[in-house]
């Protein structure tokens, strides 16, 4: 059988299902950030199929999706950055990564 | 040839993805989200995107996983082994997991695509984008340079020991 751009679709949501549910049930902010990871893959997956399968191929829009994509992983690279840095801060101060432990700000 | 390369990548994305949310080591989460990521680059070389896939590799797998690792090292003295790793909202999660996949994939199967005609594999698209970059997307090109920067700082001034 022919491979076809629902099939990319499938698996990128597939794969965004996964980072959803890694995202609401690790208690390691670590592994918080991780599943944050699998989510930006699968939009990318999505991004870089709908350019090869729907964008027109003349040469101004031929590539849209995937300079967005390059985009996407950028700030996703910033986010990972920024994120591990304040998970150590937050170690540094509790001596914990446990994010049901640090409930500071929560009533 | 394509179809078998697409479910051998496919099969280790999914499987290795479920192993990095839910298996107990946080370390071996780690290193799963490496070869998920890797896979990734190969559907990225199936979709023809040559110059993403070495981006993922070089960035994703060289540089973002290195700094998980890092993180989890500096962290190892509390997500040791034997430290309960997932919280007690597993069972509701699952349900709602699963229903946003149903709900994509239905209406993922319902829509109708407007498929281009021509479709095909340029051969190198890396001198394409990069005329891309520097001629019609030269400003976003700039502003995230930018943003990087801002993170690069940011980043240091919150990790920094006063």
């Amino acid at each position: 059988m022919e491979i076809s751009l629902a099939h990319y679709l499938a698996l990128a949501a597939i794969l965004f299902g996964i980072g959803l549910f890694g995202v609401l049930t690790r208690r390691n902010a670590v592994g918080i950030l991780m599943s944050i990871e699998l989510m930006f893959n699968a939009v990318n997956i999505n991004l870089v199929a709908f350019n090869r399968y729907i964008t027109p191929s003349v040469m101004p829009e031929a590539f849209t999706g995937q300079i967005f994509s390059i985009f996407v992983i950028v700030i996703a690279a910033a986010e990972a950055t920024v994120g591990l840095a304040i998970v150590l801060l937050i170690y540094r101060n509790f001596r914990d990564i446990f994010v049901d432990n640090i409930n500071l700000m929560k009533w | 040839m394509a179809p078998y390369l697409f479910y051998l990548f496919a099969f280790v994305t999914v499987v290795s993805g479920l192993l990095v949310v839910t298996m107990k080591d946080i370390f071996h989460c780690a290193l799963f989200l490496i070869l998920c990521l890797f896979s990734v680059a190969g559907i990225y070389v199936l979709l023809g995107a040559d110059f993403i896939a070495a981006v993922q590799v070089l960035l994703y797998v060289g540089a973002i996983s290195v700094l998980m690792i890092f993180a989890i090292m500096l962290t190892a003295k509390v997500s040791g082994i034997g430290i309960k790793q997932q919280n007690e909202q597993v069972p509701i999660a699952i349900i709602t997991t699963v229903a946003f996949v149903a709900i994509a994939l239905y209406g993922l199967g319902k829509t109708i695509w407007n498929i281009k005609d021509d479709v095909q594999i340029p051969d190198n698209t890396t001198m394409e984008i990069g005329k891309l970059l520097m001629t019609r997307y030269v400003v976003p090109f700039e502003i995230v340079s930018v943003v990087l920067l801002a993170a690069l700082i940011g980043a240091i001034v919150i990790a920094r020991r006063n």
